[in-house]
């Protein structure tokens, strides 16, 4: 399982300098918020904006599965039951509003399209970065063999992982990884439950176990009101890097945005976190402030 | 409207500049009349333009506006626009149309209209060089130029695109005179069959000399009464200054920073009232010039940086108050714009090689940013040895989004004049007038001569050389591509078809080259180019010591991804026939929504780093450069290429019918080396990487415009980001690159139509996206966001 969903260059906010990063399919935590959906089932999916529908007709014609059919208001809509996710239907569309979500690379492909901006990532010390989805949680002998290779071509490679995955695959990669960014959404594990899907300790075991294997860490925050937007939740999370001796050279506070509410749709789902909400510019500060009091220098917010 | 400028004597003048409405000014154009009436005929051509602009200089209107501190107008006043019959003589209905056209439009009074009607007409109808131009040109070379296969730069205005060198700022006239004196002295009329020629072209030069001193006694006589009547001590004593200023230049080499620009400034007037040469005149490495005085001055406790910046916003008003010459017709088309082009260099490398960066470049940037004027067309000069602290503080001023600076690679530029046959040193003085035309300043008369419409000439290759728009046979009979069996036989008739096309155009540039050499000299500008006294020789006669003509192709984006279309989907997937494509074309597109998403979305495109497209941009590159390099000019130089646009990409459009890339009739054609509109989808280094296949360093300069969000490159690490990107351009060996910032009514634009705005990518929030892939709501969000970050 390595499906890559979309490749973005000049990426700029998941590392340091011009990067590009690959987003991986699949991932274990179902965070309410998850502006990347497409990145959450392993498998390959259909996505189709039906709003801009023409009605044309030419997918229902292309698909061998019998699995499109056109409402009353001339959009055409997918038997997701019988979709067997072929791509043909995006194909064949005019209006270009269909994209097969997950595409499978070689490594060769995809060392070859990472080192298209070499020269970029040398000027502004970027790289490449694997992101997702969970990279961590893909087929780990294919990611050890990409990151081997590029940390071959001299290519600095970033890890931005949410930490739901096996400890041996983090091992594995520790010494071809210059920086990782990992997530850390909120330290109660109720909260945890009821927003990510599942409890966090494999995810701190984990955050643990590189830290003290000498990793270089970015640690990330996706900052909700209801979930972790509170002075009690920030200092949990400081306690615990303190606790373990973790200490980050950069922490980013990401507040949460609804952005990725849009592709839900899309993909014929429904979107949990409508009713959560962003802490203002006020309060996000004071986090700042919190931290840099608790002696974490380099604190922004954004990535 | 805004106000700016560092003080209130700026801003005061800043806004009569910005608010006066461009306005013709006919009094040059009488004034050459009568010189014409009186003389013409009975002393040489050289002579006869020099007692022009003696004449001009000697009675033209003064003007002195409230506080400044640097004078000289080319007309009676700020945004006059003199008019040049010897070159184009304005119809009366030209006149109408560019008083009532709604843009670019200058005023035309009665008191003109009677005036043109019944002095300027009279006598130069039928003797303007658009005249004999035009009447010179074949039937063939008028029926492609009508059809807009390409267009013609002198048909409105003089040869120009120079810039000064070290001389503007070191010599003054009485100095020049000397030298003229001694070239004629030293004339050999013995041997040299050309010594009369030359003698007439030497004296011409040394009334020049006096044109412009005259010009200088006069506003010093001026500035000296208004001194003497003025009641406030303070402008009072700058009144004086001025006027002391005049005792020392134009006449003599300049002691003082101020008289340096005051210097060059009468330099300017006098080159471009003398004819209107494209691009006007520029000061060259301004920054590198006005040093040593900028450095004595604040030795001796006369000039601070305060002043140093005062004086070169007035400069900058200066330029700001001379629209370009006005334009009608096709070249209005080319170049719709009142920009003059007096492109301003700062930064580059020293004659030595050495960082060219001093503390008056800082200065000229925070001048640049404070003016915020499209004239002068200010840019930077970036080489390996550029301070950070420079191209950072650059990207700043870039970052707000009004387009200046531009950013210039040296390093590439030297490689350019080198492959041209400069010397180390003459090429390490070199850069960009005008738009991004290379030449070595001071050294050298680079002749942009006309645009070249490459995606009509693959629209011609498709249909036998027969053009469906003007509905005529423009090209040889090479085949209907539906008959071609393979991508190799249409790639020979669309060869075969450009040389054609460069001929047709070549062979008419070669007359009118010959015209200007012998009709219009130019002698003020042979003075101030380097060999034109010494060769006794006229800048429009191949007197400098090197001449280049260019040619500049247009469309290469969209003609890549014509071809890529064909062969991708004729000949390589087999998608489609030609004929089918072909027909599609004809009907734009309508009723043939699956070829269009074929060739639209689904096929290879120049801009994303993909080989196929880019392959097919090296070889039509290829093709065009070695078609146009190394052509002989009729003075003794070289033709080169250039890849930039102006505004002509939108004419070059208005011309073609659909093309195979899914571009629909008369949409605009890609401008400069950048991709067509909807084609980059890889994001800015996709761009850069597929632009930087092009082999820049064989050209004469290349144009490429880069488009962001505000919250794209926002912040220190944004700032950081726009460096870098622009290092590794110039890394590849990239000549040009310039950033667009998008505002909010660009983005409620790009909202009502999506198509056209394809590659717009704006910061979302955690990530970038393309706007079009975006919900209305979230557009809306964004489009308010970024209202708030500006």
């Amino acid at each position: 399982m390595h499906a890559v969903t979309n490749i973005q260059k000049y990426s700029i906010h998941d590392g340091d300098g011009i990067r590009t990063t690959v987003f991986f399919k699949g991932c274990h935590l179902r965070c309410w918020w998850c502006h990347n959906p497409e990145t959450q089932r392993f498998e390959p999916e259909l996505q189709v904006d039906t709003e801009k529908c023409t009605g044309c007709g030419r997918c229902e014609a292309a698909c061998p599965a019998d699995a499109i059919s056109f409402s009353e208001d001339h959009k055409a809509e997918i038997d997701r039951d019988k979709c067997i996710v072929c791509g043909r239907c995006a194909d064949v569309c005019v209006g270009n509003i269909r994209t097969l979500v997950g595409r499978d690379y070689t490594v060769k492909e995809l060392v070859k399209i990472c080192l298209q901006d070499q020269m970029f990532y040398e000027e502004s010390h970027g790289g490449v970065t694997l992101s997702g989805g969970e990279v961590m949680a893909m087929d780990i002998d294919y990611i050890l063999a990409l990151v081997r290779a590029l940390y071959r071509e001299g290519i600095d490679v970033t890890i931005d992982t949410c930490g739901q995955a096996p400890y041996s695959h983090y091992e594995a990669l520790l010494p071809y990884v210059h920086t990782w960014l990992y997530d850390v959404k909120v330290m109660d594990h109720e909260k945890h439950k009821k927003y990510i899907g599942m409890d966090n300790n494999v995810i701190l075991d984990n955050l643990k176990g590189i830290a003290k294997a000498g990793a270089r860490i970015y640690i990330r925050i996706p900052t909700v009101k209801e979930v972790n937007g509170d002075r009690e939740s920030m200092a949990a999370i400081i306690d615990f890097l303190k606790a373990n001796d973790i200490r980050p050279p950069q922490v980013n506070l990401l507040p949460y945005h609804s952005t990725g509410s849009h592709k839900y749709g899309k993909l014929g789902r429904e979107y949990q976190a409508a009713d959560l909400t962003t802490p203002t510019d006020e309060e996000l500060e004071s986090f700042v402030k919190q931290w840099n009091d608790a002696g974490f220098a380099n604190v922004k917010i954004g990535g | 409207m805004e106000e700016r400028g560092m003080n209130a004597r700026i801003k005061a003048l800043r806004k009569v500049s910005m608010e006066t409405q461009p306005h013709i000014d006919l009094e040059r154009a009488k004034i050459e009349t009568e010189v014409y009436k009186k003389y013409e005929g009975k002393v040489s051509l050289p002579v006869l333009r020099a007692m022009v602009l003696k004449e001009y200089f000697s009675k033209k209107t003064l003007y002195l506006g409230e506080g400044e501190l640097i004078v000289g107008e080319k007309g009676k006043d700020p945004q006059s626009s003199p008019t040049f019959p010897e070159l184009t003589c304005h119809t009366i209905e030209d006149m109408h149309i560019m008083h009532n056209r709604s843009v670019v439009n200058y005023t035309v009074t009665d008191q003109d209209l009677k005036d043109q009607e019944e002095l300027i007409i009279p006598y130069w109808k039928g003797k303007s060089m658009r005249d004999k131009l035009i009447s010179s040109m074949t039937h063939e070379w008028r029926k492609c130029y009508r059809a807009g296969m390409f267009t013609e730069f002198m048909e409105q205005r003089g040869p120009g695109h120079t810039c000064g060198g070290k001389n503007v700022f070191t010599k003054g006239y009485a100095d020049y005179k000397e030298e003229i004196q001694a070239a004629i002295d030293a004339l050999d009329f013995m041997n040299d069959p050309e010594a009369l020629q030359k003698k007439d072209e030497l004296d011409a030069m040394l009334i020049d000399c006096d044109a412009v001193m005259t010009l200088g006694q006069r506003y010093q006589r001026l500035l000296k009464s208004e001194a003497a009547r003025c009641e406030d001590a303070v402008r009072k004593a700058e009144l004086e200054q001025m006027a002391a200023n005049l005792d020392v230049v134009p006449a003599h080499k300049p002691q003082t920073y101020w008289q340096a620009i005051q210097l060059y400034w009468f330099t300017h007037l006098a080159v471009t009232t003398e004819l209107n040469p494209w691009d006007a005149f520029s000061p060259g490495r301004l920054d590198q010039h006005l040093f040593p005085y900028y450095e004595k001055d604040v030795e001796d406790g006369i000039l601070d940086d305060e002043r140093a910046l005062e004086l070169l916003e007035c400069l900058w008003i200066k330029f700001n108050n001379q629209p370009a010459p006005v334009k009608v017709g096709v070249t209005l088309k080319e170049s719709g714009t009142y920009t003059d082009f007096a492109n301003i260099n700062t930064g580059g490398i020293k004659e030595d090689g050495t960082n060219g960066v001093n503390a008056v470049s800082y200065l000229i940037l925070d001048c640049m940013d404070e003016m915020r004027l499209v004239q002068p067309n200010s840019n930077v000069q970036i080489s390996k040895k550029t301070p950070h602290r420079f191209l950072k503080r650059a990207c700043e001023i870039s970052r707000k989004g009004w387009g200046q600076p531009a950013f210039y690679n040296t390093d590439e530029i030297v490689q350019e004049l080198l492959n041209a046959g400069k010397t180390l040193e003459d090429a390490r003085q070199g850069g960009s007038s005008g738009c991004v035309e290379t030449g070595s300043w001071g050294n050298e008369a680079y002749i942009l001569t006309g645009y070249l419409n490459i995606p009509k000439i693959l629209q011609l290759t498709l249909y036998n050389g027969f053009d469906n728009q003007s509905g005529k046979q423009l090209g040889p009979e090479t085949g209907y591509a539906w008959d071609f069996a393979t991508y190799e036989e249409l790639w020979d008739a669309f060869a075969k078809q450009l040389h054609h096309m460069v001929d047709v155009k070549v062979r008419g540039n070669n007359v009118i080259e010959k015209l200007y050499a012998n009709y219009m000299p130019a002698p003020c500008l042979s003075i101030v180019t380097n060999d034109c006294i010494s060769n006794g020789k006229d800048y429009n006669n191949g007197g400098s010591r090197y001449n280049t003509r260019y040619i500049q192709g247009v469309g290469i984006g969209t003609v890549t991804d014509c071809l890529s279309a064909i062969k991708y989907n004729v000949y390589d997937k087999k998608n489609f026939t030609m004929k089918e494509l072909m027909t599609a074309m004809d009907e734009n597109y309508v009723g043939h929504e699956d070829i269009l998403n074929m060739v639209q979305n689904k096929t290879p495109k120049y801009g994303n780093d993909d080989d196929y497209a880019d392959d097919i941009m090296q070889d039509v590159f290829t093709l065009y450069r070695d078609e146009v390099t190394g052509r002989p000019t009729m003075c003794g130089g070289q033709y080169h290429v250039d890849m930039l646009p102006t505004t002509c990409h939108i004419y070059f459009g208005e011309v073609i019918g659909a093309t195979p890339n899914g571009r629909l009739a008369r949409k605009p054609v890609s401008e400069g080396i950048s991709p067509e509109k909807f084609a980059d989808t890889n994001g800015p280094t996709a761009v850069i990487k597929s632009c930087a296949k092009m082999d820049h360093c064989s050209t004469g300069g290349t144009l490429l415009n880069q488009k962001f969000t505000p919250s794209a490159i926002a912040g220190d690490t944004g700032l950081e980001n726009l460096a870098s990107l622009i290092r590794s351009y110039f890394a590849m060996d990239g000549h040009h690159i310039q950033f667009n910032v998008f505002d909010k009514e660009t983005l409620l634009e790009a909202q009502k139509h999506p198509d056209d705005y394809k590659d717009l990518i704006v910061r979302v929030a955690g990530y970038s996206d393309y706007f079009r892939n975006l919900d209305e709501e979230l557009q809306n969000e964004i489009i308010n966001r970024t209202a708030q970050s500006f």
